[in-house]
């Protein structure tokens, strides 16, 4: 017998979120991934002056202002022909690599852990710890985390003036030239988040920690071990999480951190059954609205419009339906590592697929990478040397802006005629994960990884939903903008 | 000590009042809610409670069963397509956010806006307000808003808005923290309802740029050290809050980190056009000081301007300190 039910409100994700599943037996059958919110970012840019995106965009997203920064000045650059200062780009970089460092503490300690110390898990012997630990506001995890947070965010004081929304970020570099004084602080604030997470996250060297190249390493390395990985490992391992959202579909990188040379994470795609990488290519990415209360029009996000239609009968969210090459794909920080080639995140997408336990793991993986690039970029500024270009602005013509957030690939894509915007569109790593249903029917990433997911009895209080749902890391207020 | 119970709502926000707020307090928000008795009975972002469990809290405070010390919206409220609410709809519920803050806002002592969304509007009603946005209690600078100009809260005061896009932490904490030590009267929220513990304040004062200020030896292209109004689009003189008092992120600030304040706790602040640039009339800025007559705005800066010291003319134009202060010891020119 088939059922309906829907959930939401969808709380400890970033912004608004409703699901609905069609349960046969206590099991998904299908889902429907709705986005509630849509405030109509690309009508609001429409007719502003070019520059004035610097301002606007960033406000998309408190969690990942940076990010969307970054997107318009990409897209900025591309349009204007500007070349950045080397120094801007790594004082980007660095503030672009703590504000997404930031975002995979946050969503590891307050808003994918807690779930555990629910009381549904009250019988499992790890539950007394893992409740003291992790529970919602109470517990121990976010009263460490929470200060370690704020003081890896002071890096935005010192190269960015503030965080969220700055304006420092712009096409010739970053407006805030730092002294010597400065880099040692930035060098104590990377050192403190350092020994954060060799303290609390992992109870072991970073270089350790990455040293680990497969499963079985992993698993060698975990028993015994304290630290707040050690413990999502095993309880991953207890609920058997690798069997829980899983996916086959391609995974996608922009490419994240972009430099002079190669970007710190390199671009692609990934087929996650045969682990054959080809190229990305932007000219491969539509965005379908058959299933979006969006009125039609062009596929391409240089040529389409952004006009909703709350009364589409066959509209379901305000989210769009990005596709590469006709079908959906998967971003984030599992997809960003495996193009990469990390060798311990290939070899889980090997063994356990894309699943909840890969995506976790692969997000905490990359913060230690991170932590380690920060150290490099900080040393390689050149205090004598300028942090921003001038450049010319207001001519007509198109640029594109593609960088990785958090949560996976971003892309803005604007059109100038002289110094005014006459489109803007902005396709978010969520769109992607979250997408609903295209024209063929083809359901989007999420809705995929739900199917399978055994509910019981629960129904709509589920926790596993919320484990599936929270593996994403999903950002609601950027899906639809 | 009872506790001071806090509903916290998003309604068309990108979240970043939230992010703002876990960056506060040296010991983490949490431990400092805690210090000061506030109980989040709910919040979308950290709290336990879900679907279901949530909408039953939302339920018992509209049925007047569970009490509320405060109501605090982040974010604008959606009153469009057609004054639906539809734009936003509150996941689970059938209901729009629109309904909520209506129905929940006559129960609670206090109602709090955090941020300029809820506040004035905000970044939503920027361009045609796609949306038909709104304030708790204002549209832009016009009084009105969702719950209207007569609106008071329990507690007899009109909606307390922690302007802001997003507002420091610590004017989120404080005002909540005053809020349960019962502190907080209509004497303390400024014309616009914003707490005048920050807006008694200009976010000018205390600019590392002050000096630059003095002589408007001023900045001609971003990432220069001099003051930022004159070429631009520098509002700190115009817009309230303790900013460069009192630090973000550590030690920064919009004017240190080296762009203009675009004045993001005035109502109205997203409709400005080329934030980045100063709009002139015959060579004068339109924006000058509010406290300040034009004719004698004109004749100071003409003065000083032939005042200027070299060290600030030359470190002004310069993206770094080019003349150091005179250092010999003791002597006097
Ligand atoms: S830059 Fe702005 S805040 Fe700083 S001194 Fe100039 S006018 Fe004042
Ligand atoms: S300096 Fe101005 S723009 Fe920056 S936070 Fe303060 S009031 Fe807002």
């Amino acid at each position: 017998m088939t059922r309906r039910i829907t959930v939401g409100p969808f709380n400890r994700v970033e912004g608004d979120l409703e699901v609905r599943l069609d349960l046969d037996d206590g099991v998904v059958r299908s889902a429907e991934v709705t986005a509630p919110l849509y405030r109509g970012f690309e009508q609001i840019l429409r007719g502003r002056s070019a520059m004035d995106a610097l301002t606007l965009v960033p406000r998309i997203c408190g969690i990942c202002s940076v990010s969307q920064s970054m997107a318009a000045v990409a897209a900025l650059r591309a349009a204007g022909g500007v070349r950045p200062a080397r120094n801007g780009v790594l004082a980007a970089n660095l503030a672009h690599a703590a504000e997404n460092a930031a975002d995979h503490l946050t969503h590891f300690n307050l808003f994918f852990m807690p779930d555990f110390a629910r009381d549904a898990y009250a019988g499992r012997p790890w539950h007394p710890e893992i409740a003291a630990r992790f529970k919602a506001v109470q517990g121990s995890a976010a009263q460490a985390m929470l200060p370690a947070r704020a003081r890896l965010l002071q890096i935005m004081g010192l190269l960015a003036g503030k965080w969220p929304h700055s304006l420092a970020f712009q096409p010739g570099g970053t407006t805030c030239a730092i002294d010597l004084g400065e880099r040692v602080q930035l060098l104590s604030i990377i050192g403190d988040f350092r020994d954060f997470l060799e303290r609390t996250m992992f109870g072991d060297s970073l270089d350790n920690l990455l040293a680990i190249d497969s499963v079985a390493a992993l698993e060698a390395w975990r028993d015994g071990r304290g630290g707040d990985f050690a413990s999502f490992l095993a309880v991953a391992d207890d609920l058997a999480l690798h069997r829980l959202g899983r996916i086959a579909l391609p995974l996608m990188s922009f490419g994240a951190y972009h430099g002079e040379d190669a970007p710190l994470f390199a671009a692609g795609v990934l087929d996650s059954a045969s682990a054959a990488r080809t190229s990305f290519d932007p000219a491969a990415i539509t965005e379908d609205v058959a299933h979006a209360w969006m009125r039609d029009t062009s596929l391409s996000p240089l040529e389409a419009d952004t006009d909703p239609d709350a009364d589409k009968p066959a509209g379901y969210s305000w989210c769009k339906a990005p596709r590469l090459g006709g079908g959906p794909a998967e971003v984030g920080a599992m997809a960003r590592q495996a193009i990469d080639g990390d060798p311990l995140i290939r070899d889980c997408v090997a063994r356990f697929g894309s699943c909840v336990t890969t995506r976790v793991i692969a997000r905490l993986r990359e913060t230690a990478r991170l932590a380690l690039a920060m150290h490099q970029w900080a040393r390689q500024l050149d205090l004598a040397e300028p942090f921003l270009e001038r450049g010319e602005r207001g001519r007509d013509g198109t640029g594109i802006g593609l960088v990785e957030a958090a949560r996976g690939s971003l892309g803005h894509w604007i059109e100038l005629r002289g110094d005014s915007i006459r489109r803007y569109q902005i396709i978010a790593p969520t769109s992607w994960n979250f997408s609903p249903r295209d024209r063929g029917g083809v359901p989007g990433p999420l809705e995929q990884a739900l199917v399978g997911t055994p509910v019981g009895d629960a129904g709509a209080r589920a926790v596993t939903i919320q484990h599936v749902v929270r593996s994403f890391d999903p950002c609601m207020v950027c899906t639809a903008h | 000590m009872d506790s001071f119970d806090i509903l916290w709502l998003q309604g068309a926000s990108c979240g970043g009042c939230t992010m703002a707020a876990l960056e506060g307090g040296h010991s983490g928000w949490f431990a400092e809610l805690k210090r000061f008795g506030i109980d989040l009975l709910w919040h979308p972002s950290v709290s336990e409670a879900t679907a279901e469990e949530a909408v039953a809290i939302f339920e018992r405070i509209a049925s007047g069963e569970q009490k509320l010390g405060a109501l605090v919206l982040e974010g604008a409220v959606l009153r469009g397509p057609n004054g639906s609410g539809r734009f936003n709809m509150l996941g689970g519920t059938g209901r729009s956010m629109l309904h909520w803050v209506t129905a929940l806002a006559p129960r609670a002592d206090y109602v709090v806006a955090a941020g300029s969304c809820a506040a004035f509007g905000g970044v939503p009603m920027a361009g045609g307000n796609p949306t038909d946005a709104s304030g708790l209690q204002y549209a832009a600078a016009e009084p009105g808003g969702v719950l209207g100009t007569a609106f008071r809260s329990r507690a007899g005061l009109p909606v307390i808005n922690i302007a802001g896009c997003a507002p420091h932490p610590g004017w989120i904490s404080e005002t909540l923290a005053a809020l349960a030590l019962g502190g907080v009267d209509t004497a303390a929220l400024d014309a616009f309802g914003r707490p005048r513990f920050f807006a008694d304040h200009l976010a000018h004062h205390g600019c590392a740029r002050n000096e630059y200020y003095e002589f408007k030896a001023s900045a001609e292209e971003l990432s220069q050290q001099g003051c930022l109004m004159e070429h631009l689009g520098c509002k700190a003189t115009q817009a309230v809050g303790d900013c460069n008092q009192r630090g973000w992120n550590g030690s920064g600030s919009c004017t240190s980190g080296g762009y203009a304040c675009i004045a993001c706790t005035s109502p109205g602040f997203e409709s400005s056009q080329g934030f980045m640039e100063t709009a002139k009339l015959a060579g004068i800025p339109v924006g000058l000081p509010l406290d300040m007559p034009k004719a004698w705005f004109v004749a100071l800066a003409a003065l000083s301007k032939s005042a200027t010291p070299k060290r600030v003319r030359a470190n002004a134009a310069a993206d770094h300190i080019v003349v150091p202060p005179r250092s010999d010891p003791g002597r006097r020119p």
